[in-house]
């Protein structure tokens, strides 16, 4: 199993530490992992995106200009990132703020209203654990455990006592992932 | 030991040097680097380890800080990127003429001038032929992960102690910024003056006792006959690097007919590339420098007997190719060897890399 993905949407949204437990979980199973972000100019115009592998064997390239999954959380990404899904990948994306959305009819398309859910959750800074439990719902490559020990893992002592919340958020983004569009076979 | 971790290469960088048992640290903060020294001050070692580390007032300050420590027998290092190091150049120089151990460190940004924050590999000619002046050689390590941004930073002071000459670790933005799983080293302590003397021998100016004449550290000799013997020393030196320490690690190159040559974070993308050529049918392999001084050039000897050529993939305009036509040179052997790159922080993917191969050599051949 070789799991390839970029994760961009808007700095502050959480894209950086998402891609940093969905890597630390891997490290739990036992997997070979990557996380490359954008530095530097890219994130002053205030998007970010970060690149992840989680494989069973040596990574190669850490750097992907094609990937298996993309998690979209801006228009800006949707537009830059659409293309670069492999056919036959998955491309997931929260509607919020999303004027156009996506049309490829050879990947297979998910949304979860992960903002909106957020907010109504109490707490607007879980959107990146609903959006990371959707991932886990349509890829199920980690187990819960091992996701809860890269929580453990990612987030310092000071802010253990929000792992329940965060796991609560990942559940709830298992539940309200929607599909569009059927992964197309290759 | 046996925990793995998430971590920069940065981070791992800082964290592996206070393991080690380096004594001191002095740096100038530049970009993609910062954390390197960021990772140091709020490890605090000064008060665990008894590390040493400073901020210095310029590249230039930090490496006569260097010098001055080295000097006195320390283990010490600094870290820069591309435009820092360049200024770090004369004291590289000074310390290569005054025979004297360190570490340096350039996690390399697109140049020339002050170029990019991204990633680049150009200054391999500034590591690898000299950069400052004169006739002199660093050790130079090609890190291609974050596990060996740990590795190598014990190895770059023993190799920097054993011949008594700078090592760097060239890397660059990619490697430092990324993740990896990381295993560290475990800690070792740091060495007292006379552990150096019994391990490395007397020429630290560790205070003079009576039972030796003064230890002098200097480049500068007025006697031309004099400093031609040293640089004969010098080169000696050199040359016994190039017959003991010469490493790479070799990838699918056993039945290769066509051989990409690439270190850092280029040989990662090239990993991937020679995967995308063998699922096409080409017989790919990767030669992967881990030392670019000395340059593995008997194992590229080697090969070049039984392969129909060599791609040198760079992240700059064509730097390691003259090593590695040398190399085929020194074997007696001709080969086609041509070189593909992106500049200026541009990391070439797998695809064009695999697309340059064809159009260099296969669709010539047909």
């Amino acid at each position: 199993m070789t799991e390839e993905m970029i994760i961009a949407g808007f700095g502050g949204q959480g894209v950086l530490s998402m891609g940093k437990i969905l890597a630390y979980s891997g490290i739990m199973e036992d997997k070979e992992v990557t996380w490359f972000p954008s530095y530097g100019p890219e994130m002053r115009g205030g998007t970010a995106n970060v690149t992840v592998i989680v494989s069973d064997s040596r990574i190669s390239s850490p750097v992907l200009h094609e990937y298996d999954t993309a998690i979209i959380l801006n228009q800006q990404s949707l537009d830059k990132f659409e293309k670069a899904v492999k056919p036959g990948g998955i491309l997931l994306y929260d509607p919020n703020g999303i004027t156009k959305p996506p049309t490829r009819n050879d990947i297979g398309i998910y949304k979860v209203e992960a903002t909106k859910t957020a907010v109504e959750m109490g707490n607007p800074k879980v959107f990146n654990m609903i959006v990371f439990g959707s991932f886990l719902k349509i890829k199920p490559i980690l187990n819960l455990n091992n996701v809860e020990k890269g929580l453990e893992k990612s987030l310092p002592e000071r802010y253990h006592k929000l792992i329940p919340l965060n796991l609560e958020a990942i559940k709830k983004g298992q539940e309200i992932v929607e599909m569009v569009n059927e992964v197309q076979p290759v | 030991m046996g925990e793995y971790r998430l971590m920069k290469g940065n981070e791992v960088l800082a964290e592996a040097a206070i393991r080690c048992g380096c004594d001191g640290y002095f740096g100038y903060p530049i970009t993609p680097q910062s954390e390197i020294m960021e990772t140091l001050m709020e490890r605090q070692p000064w008060s665990e380890t008894g590390m040493v580390v400073l901020q210095a007032e310029s590249e230039v300050a930090a490496i006569n800080m260097v010098y001055g420590a080295a000097g006195s027998g320390k283990k010490v290092m600094t870290t820069s990127s591309s435009p820092g190091v360049s200024l770090m150049s004369e004291g590289i120089s000074y310390i290569a003429g005054a025979e004297l151990p360190c570490l340096i460190v350039n996690v390399q940004r697109g140049g020339p001038g002050l170029g990019t924050i991204q990633p680049s590999q150009a200054d391999y000619f500034q590591a690898v032929k000299g950069g400052g002046h004169g006739d002199y050689k660093m050790i130079v390590l090609a890190p291609s992960s974050v596990q060996e941004m740990n590795d190598f930073v014990d190895l770059a002071f023993e190799l920097a102690f054993k011949y008594r000459n700078p090592a760097m670790i060239l890397t660059d933005g990619a490697i430092g910024q990324m993740m990896e799983k990381v295993e560290l080293s475990e800690f070792k302590k740091r060495w007292t003056d006379e552990e150096v003397t019994d391990k490395w021998g007397s020429w630290a100016t560790t205070g003079k006792p009576v039972s030796r004449s003064r230890n002098v550290i200097t480049s500068l000799e007025m006697d031309s006959l004099k400093m031609e013997a040293n640089n004969k020393r010098f080169q000696e030196k050199y040359r016994q690097m190039e017959a003991n320490e010469q490493r790479f690690e070799a990838i699918q190159c056993e039945d290769a007919e066509y051989i990409l040559v690439a270190f850092g974070t280029s040989a990662r993308v090239c990993e991937k590339a020679v995967e995308i050529a063998r699922v096409k049918g080409l017989k790919v392999g990767l030669l992967r420098p881990v030392t670019l001084f000395p340059f593995p050039k008997t194992v590229i000897g080697e090969l070049a007997g039984n392969v129909k050529g060599f791609l040198s993939v760079e992240m700059n305009a064509g730097q390691m190719i003259e090593d590695i036509k040398h190399a085929i040179y020194d074997a007696g052997l001709h080969r086609k060897v041509e070189h593909f790159g992106r500049m200026g922080g541009i990391i070439p993917s797998p695809g064009e890399v695999v697309e340059a191969l064809e159009q260099k050599f296969i669709q010539e051949d047909i």
